[in-house]
Formats: structure tokens, sequence, C-alpha cells
């Protein structure tokens, strides 16, 4: 009998490869079969993958940095084994704050950083109160960099609270929050349902964000290498048929499906093919990179997205940095990356660490089949950091 | 921290165990509040309302709370386990793992209990131990429930599909099972997926 595997995932454009690996065969053709779980909040996911009901998740890539840390309701010893996707939320405000926007000189442009961030905090007075899905997610971690580059820092007039994604529309619709950032198809929805326009994509925040990886206990990974080895090659076969162009639209038929999104594959579709409506009735805009599965080695589980991960939550949370690096750069398991993905066509990075925000667009670096381009991977305000191996 | 968890949540430890139970459903949420009162002297509450969960539960500044594993909403209650620097709270929340058997037979029922950092586990214990036996009842009237719509769904459905069939072949209602259940057994397929199947297809037919 194939050996069995369960995994838990949040109905998000972004469990996409779980599905496709699923559905389409991948799994099966590494010679095990993959179960998914829909889970309905990122701490059940948690509590399930902590406490071995499920053997991966599909999770916010801060989720395994914070689990090992020992930081938030369970912990956990808990790896990335690779990003399942890069990019892919946007930052929404109500109709009225967009009002006020417009009313104060705001352009209305999409993938303005400066401009947009300089009138929100104009338009609310600096004091405002953000839905994010996680405490540990890149959804607050944009924004805390976003607002944070433009003179607001969390705990001063920055209130950030908890909502689980399918709520999101819901709660800045009753006056909960002013803004939000939020994962697809979530956003896009909360536009149609006419309680909130988008303002800014993600990607113009940081242009290479991990977004979601697949986690796993340390201790079943390594208890369990050869499940490991084929986990880790379905999906990466997975990621690769989506990110041809061609299968988009089998792929958003597959995620509108009951048992996964239970949503329509128009609303779907925006996501995946990085056009995004940021008010009703608004004509799609394009933008670039909106939501990454492959290319640029998206799935590549780089030691430095840990490391800055951990600078930022370690930073917040009153921890020793160079612990919390520790751990982080222990998470993000490039080694098996490596070891499990030769052979399979899967490009690899010459190093396991980068510069994070130092490529400003499109760049050929050295890898081991001799050159594979990286990037863009900028910081809207141009940071770059270097954590120095 | 630590120091600052301890600190920030400062009660007699001989006052009465505070719970906050979170469900939405006022008959699901009384039978959990009467398990607990079956238990032992607790001030217990519900909120059965998601909107601004946190600071609700901010104010009420609960010991324990208890809230179905499947609601959504426990992201909202995990932000009260993340002290962050500048904001102190008034609760720092845990889920429960002072005895690991204990929080496994927890979620096996679908319950998530978020404790007060520091709480001792005798204090702690009856209280889980009520939530579950409730949870365990609740889930099964609630699978009990969902079997019994469904047979329900599924015989109407067997029902519909056997008239279309007496109509458009002009067979009596016994040959009309009998077709039925001969189509199912040669798909390898239940009945009522068959019957589903015929429905469906007599509505895209109409």
């Amino acid at each position: 009998m194939k050996p069995r595997l369960t995994a838990g995932f949040l109905p998000l454009v972004d469990c996409a490869p779980l599905v496709v690996a699923h559905e389409l065969g991948f799994a099966e053709r590494e010679g095990f079969q993959l179960d998914l779980v829909k889970q309905p909040s990122w701490s059940a996911i948690r509590d399930m993958l902590a406490l071995g009901h499920i053997e991966a998740a599909h999770m916010l890539s801060p989720m395994p940095v914070a689990m090992s840390l020992g930081l938030g309701g369970l912990a956990a010893r808990v790896d990335v084994l690779m990003v399942l996707s890069v990019n892919g939320n946007s930052m929404g405000v109500t109709p009225a704050i967009a009002e006020r926007m417009r009313a104060n000189g705001w352009s209305g442009a999409f993938n303005a950083p400066f401009e947009t961030g300089k009138h929100l905090i104009e338009a609310t007075g600096g004091e405002i109160r953000l839905g994010v899905p996680f405490p540990f997610s890149m959804h607050a971690e944009l924004f805390h960099h976003w607002l944070g580059a433009l003179g607001i820092s969390a705990g001063e007039a920055l209130d950030v609270r908890t909502i689980p994604p399918p709520r999101m529309a819901d709660a800045i619709g009753a006056g909960e929050i002013d803004a939000f950032c939020v994962g697809e198809p979530w956003g896009s929805l909360a536009v149609e349902t006419g309680v909130a326009e988008l303002v800014l994509p993600g990607s113009a925040i940081w242009a290479f964000a991990p977004e979601k990886v697949l986690a796993v206990r340390h201790e079943w990974c390594e208890a369990n290498p050869e499940l490991t080895r084929g986990l880790m090659r379905a999906i990466h076969a997975a990621s690769r048929w989506l990110g041809t162009p061609e299968n988009r639209m089998m792929a958003s038929e597959l995620l509108a499906r009951s048992d996964y999104l239970d949503l329509s594959d128009t609303i779907i579709d925006r996501a995946l093919t990085w056009t995004i409506q940021p008010r009703p009735g608004q004509i799609g805009e394009r933008v670039e990179n909106f939501q990454r599965f492959h290319g640029g080695a998206a799935t590549f589980p780089w030691r430095s997205q840990g490391a800055w991960i951990a600078t930022h939550i370690a930073a917040r949370a009153g921890i020793a940095r160079e612990e919390a690096l520790r751990v982080a750069r222990a998470c993000f398991r490039s080694d098996l990356y490596r070891a499990n993905l030769t052979g399979t066509g899967a490009d690899m990075p010459g190093a396991s660490e980068k510069l994070e925000g130092a490529l400003p667009r499109a760049t050929p670096v050295a890898s081991v089949r001799g050159e594979m381009i990286l990037g863009p991977d900028a910081f809207f305000d141009g940071q770059v950091f270097d954590f120095g191996t | 921290m630590a120091a600052r968890r301890g600190a920030a949540y400062i009660r007699p430890v001989s006052s009465k165990l505070r719970i906050t139970v979170v469900d939405a459903d006022p008959e699901r949420a009384h039978m959990i509040v009467d398990g607990l009162c079956e238990a032992g002297d607790f001030e217990v509450t519900v909120l059965g309302d998601d909107t601004g969960l946190a600071r609700k539960l901010a104010d009420l500044a609960p010991d324990v709370v208890l809230i179905d594993l499947a609601n959504p909403s426990r992201d909202t209650l995990e932000q009260l386990s993340v002290a962050t620097g500048a904001n102190s709270r008034p609760v720092a929340m845990f889920v429960d793992r002072s005895d690991p058997e204990m929080t496994r037979a927890a979620i096996q029922a679908g319950l998530s209990a978020y404790v007060v950092d520091g709480l001792k586990k005798e204090r702690i214990k009856p209280v889980i131990d009520a939530a579950i036996t409730r949870f365990h009842m609740l889930s099964q009237m609630r699978s009990e429930l969902n079997a019994a719509k469904a047979a329900l769904a599924e015989r109407k459905m067997i029902e519909r599909a056997k008239g279309l069939l007496i109509q458009a072949r002009g067979i009596s209602e016994d040959q009309a099972y009998a077709l039925l259940r001969k189509t199912a057994m040669d798909q390898g397929k239940k009945v009522a997926e068959v019957a589903q199947a015929l429905i469906t297809a007599a509505e895209l037919l109409k």
C-alpha cells in the first residue's frame, strides 16, 4: 500500500501547489497518497501540525519561525521545506478613507507605495486600525515595513488586529478596522461586496516576499526522509505546472471547487493572471509579480528569508536577535531542498543566503547549472538587509 | 518577557476561576455552560458575537477561554498570546499545554482552550475535562443530525428520480427503483448518486 500523508491548508489562492499536487497526480507519481484537509484558521493548522494530526501544512512564512522560537499559543520545532508562494497580498481601505485620500489629492495609482502611504496616513490622521490574518504573518511585516518607513511605527499609532481572512470583508464593512492586508481571493471579494478598495499590492512594498511555506515538524522530516523527498518533489512539480501561463485557467477551475475555495473562478483568476481590480467596476490592472509559484527560485527556502523574518519578530517580541537568527536559519531547509530536488530539473542557486532587497530588477546570477535569473526583490524604500554569514 | 506576562495579570488566587465560552450558537453555548457549572463553581461568560472579540475578551479578562477548534475567530484570540513590546496586553493567553494528554484529548474533541499564563494545572484540569465531555456530546449530536439530514436528502432525491423515470418511461415505481439500483451497481456508485445525476441531467434538458 502507498504511504499516505495529510496536509492542512487554508482556503486561499496560494494553497494551489498542494491542490495541484493532489488533483493532478504529482503526489501519486512520487509514490504516495496526498490527502488534503481544509482548516478553519491558522491557529488550528498550527495546533494540528504541532500535535501530529497532520504531517504537512500550508503556513504563513513567519509561523514556523515563531513556533520554533517558542512564540505564540503553541510552540514546536517546525521546518520550512520550501516556499509555496511569493507575494500575493493586497492592502485595502474603507471606501470612506479612499474618498478622503482622493479629496486630498491622491492619484489613485495602484502601485505607488510612497504616495499611497502618505495619503493613507494623512486621511486617517496617522491613527490606523489595521487588520491582518495572524500576528505572525508577512501581512503584518509588510504593514510594519511600509508604514514604518513612512514614519509610523507599531505600538504608537498602529493598532494591528488579527482577523481571519474570510472575516476580513465583514470586519472592514462593520467599521472594526480602517485598513487590511489580506491574501487573495479575500481582497478581491471585499472589492466585489463594496466594503473596501484595494490601494496597494504587497509586491509594491517588497518585490519578493516569501508568503506561504510548506511546513513540517522537524522530527517528522528527520524520521521520514523518503516521504519528505516525495512531498518536496511533488510540490515542486506542481509549482512548475502553476508557473506555466496556459495552465492558469485549469488552476482557477480546480481551486474554485467546493473542497477548496468554494468561490467563483473569475474571482480566483485575478491573482493567478496578475490582473487586480482595485475598485468595483474598474478594469483590472496588471501587477507584475503579483503572486509567484515558480521561476526566479521562488520555491527555494533561502536561509536569509528566515533571518529576515526572525530579525523583525525578535525585535517586536523582545528576544535576543542572534539566537533568533540561528533558529530561523535552521528552520529554512535549503539543505533538504538541494538534496531532494537535484535531478528534477530544478536549478539551484549557488548560495543559500542572499542579500534581501538588493535586486531592483531581474538579474542573472551564478547557479549550479550555470546561470539563473533572480529578482526583482527590492523594498520600496531601497532598504537592503545583509545578515552576513 | 516572562516578567511582563506575569505582571500583566494579577488577581487574588482565592477568587473564582473566570471562564469565557466563545460560541455563536446559543444552544451549544448553553450546553457547555451547563457542563461547566456541574463541574465546579466558576464564573462563566458567553461571547456569541465575533465582532470586536479581542477587545471584549480584554475587558472580561478571563482565566480560561473555551472555543470550538473550527471557529475561525481563534486567530483573533491568538493575538492575546502575543505580548508585543509597546502594546501591553491585559491578558496573555496560551493554548493549554499543562498536560499534553489533556491537550490532545481536547483537540480530538474539537475544543481549543486558552489559559492565562501561570495558572496552576490543578485549577485548569476540571474545566478542561468538563468541556471535553460536553464537546464530545456536541460533536456526536452534530454528526447524528448531519447523518439524519443526509439520509433525508438522499431519500428525497431518490423519490424525485423515481418520479422522473416513471414519467419519462411509463414504468412502475418498483421498476423505476430497480432501474436506479441496477445502474448504480453497474457503475459502482450509490443509488443516491445515480439519482442525483439523473435529476441534474433532467434539469439541463428542461
